[in-house]
């Protein structure tokens, strides 16, 4: 067994085993140091012994076993968890407890991780690092954060778990959706993070995350955003890595199957009547999904959904993608008077800039567009935003 | 007439502390104790652990952190005893301060035996 397969085998599993032993030893350092020694003992094992039929469940009978032994040297023998999971592991001999079907307990695990006592970046590198299984060094490069800095987010988010009793549970009765809301949150900054271009190692760990959520519990807005994500990456094949604005974009690279897949899923959430902002994000994407060509895309429905995705979120940008709207709906100089008001809220934010300069265009203000222009390709460091902007400059009157 | 006495300090600045910090702890708790003034008290966990909660608009905001406005200044302490953080913070969502203040929960310290 070459060391790429022991890989593969690790990372099909480790966040559901991570999960199960930190739900038993309510404790991130020892289950992480416990999977670890799993792992050692499975690549020193499992070439000569063959890969046991559920490697999971092995994984996680060494690690119990390994945390069990962490625990006793550490002189936490007064510990509960200890003496319950003593009497248990009494109870079950090795060759049954292999066969086990692990518990799922990632929805705990990630509810805990994104517990609104912790700050969103920390929310964000401890579910990364623990249902994900990337390495400190692995987030510090995704988030362009120095190494020692993200190793220190994650000491201090696992040390305010335990101190401040962060309890591991799913949260129930109305508490569920402001507490979901945190972790869609987390999953779709997940989702961009590196952008742009995305880190496709990230998007399709949000993907899996998403399904993870809306398999343990379905509810309306997790569908959303599941759906929302993949229609971004159903259009992923038309960006060639480089900015192809969606009007210029050649649609049959779309992955058309998997646009058909996720407007299924949303028409079954937006069915439910709970909607909420991912559900009409998405909606909004699969109307960009489902047009034949740019001029064939329905406007005016994609402003109805712009107007109500602003009642429940009432932001700025928001108000930007309605504009927006409003005036390929046929309304550009509304459109404009409605970036106005936004100036002050939007200033020093390029897209805002590079979205009033197309309407200067379009209402034959070639002057302003262009100083327009300048201002937003001032505002990113980004080269391929920066040759976008300038192709665009490029191409006024 | 009971008081409340605050302690302040720059977290970990005792290094430069003349003697032995926490037998002299003991001992004014002691003295405090045999003098019949003692009614409570504890050290709590750093701020890194702190939690805030404001009720706006009847919901619960949680942050991490202690974020009192520097307008805000301490009003009055519970001691809470709770299973748990979200227990803790349900409790303190419930103090009427937390409609226009805000309520920090800070863990208890439990020293080794």
């Amino acid at each position: 067994m070459t060391q790429a397969a022991l890989a593969h085998a690790f990372k099909a599993d480790s966040g559901r085993v991570l999960a199960s032993l930190i739900a038993q030893f309510r404790d991130f350092d020892l289950a992480e140091e416990a999977l670890q020694d799993a792992m050692i003992e499975a690549a020193r094992t499992w070439p000569k012994d063959g890969t046991p039929s559920n490697a999971g469940a092995w994984l996680l009978a060494v690690a119990r076993r390994r945390a069990l032994d962490r625990m006793r040297l550490l002189k936490r023998a007064r510990d509960e968890a200890l003496q319950q999971n003593l009497s248990l592991l009494a109870e079950t001999p090795p060759e049954d407890e292999a066969a086990q079907e692990i518990p799922d307990e990632r929805l705990r695990l990630i509810f805990t991780c994104c517990h609104p006592a912790l700050s969103q970046e920390a929310q964000v590198a401890l579910t990364l690092r623990t249902l994900c299984g990337l390495t400190a060094r692995e987030i510090a490069q995704a988030f362009l954060v120095p190494h020692t800095t993200m190793n220190q987010r994650l000491t201090r988010a696992k040390a305010k778990i335990r101190n401040a009793a962060i309890p591991y549970r799913v949260p129930e009765g109305p508490e569920i959706e402001a507490r979901l809301a945190a972790v869609l949150s987390v999953i779709y900054l997940i989702f961009n993070a590196g952008y742009s271009p995305r880190s496709p190692v990230l998007s399709a760990e949000a993907l899996r995350l998403c399904e993870v959520v809306h398999h343990l519990q379905p509810l309306p807005e997790t569908a959303g955003l599941w759906a929302l994500m993949s229609l971004h990456m159903a259009r992923d094949p038309a960006r060639l890595n480089t900015l192809i604005s969606l009007k210029d974009q050649d649609r049959t690279l779309w992955d058309h199957p998997a646009i058909t897949r996720a407007i299924t899923r949303l028409l079954h959430a937006l069915a439910q009547s709970r909607p909420g902002p991912y559900q009409i994000q998405a909606a909004i994407s699969a109307l960009h999904c489902e047009a034949a060509s740019w001029a064939e895309t329905d406007w005016p429905q994609i402003l109805a959904l712009y107007g109500a995705l602003f009642k429940l979120s009432p932001t700025p940008v928001v108000a930007l993608n309605h504009a927006v709207a409003k005036a390929h709906a046929g309304a550009p100089k509304g459109a404009l008077a409605s970036l106005e008001a936004l100036a002050s809220a939007l200033e020093g934010y390029q897209p805002f800039h590079a979205a009033r300069a197309e309407l200067l265009a379009q209402c034959g203000q070639a002057h302003a567009a262009r100083l327009e222009y300048d201002r937003a390709i001032g505002l990113t460091s980004a080269p391929e935003e920066q040759a976008f902007l300038r192709k665009k400059l490029s191409d006024l009157p | 007439m009971q008081y409340m006495a605050l302690i302040y300090a720059v977290p970990n600045g005792e290094e430069g502390y003349e003697g032995d910090m926490m037998a002299d702890y003991g001992q004014f708790t002691q003295d405090a104790i045999a003098a019949g003034v003692y009614v409570g008290g504890e050290a709590l966990m750093p701020e890194t652990d702190a939690s805030t909660v404001r009720m706006r608009g009847g919901k619960a905001q949680i942050t991490d952190g202690p974020f009192a406005e520097t307008k805000e200044t301490l009003g009055g302490y519970y001691l809470l005893e709770c299973a748990d953080l979200d227990e803790a913070l349900t409790w303190a969502a419930r103090i009427p301060s937390a409609k226009y203040g805000c309520v920090e929960v800070r863990p208890v310290m439990v020293f080794d035996q």
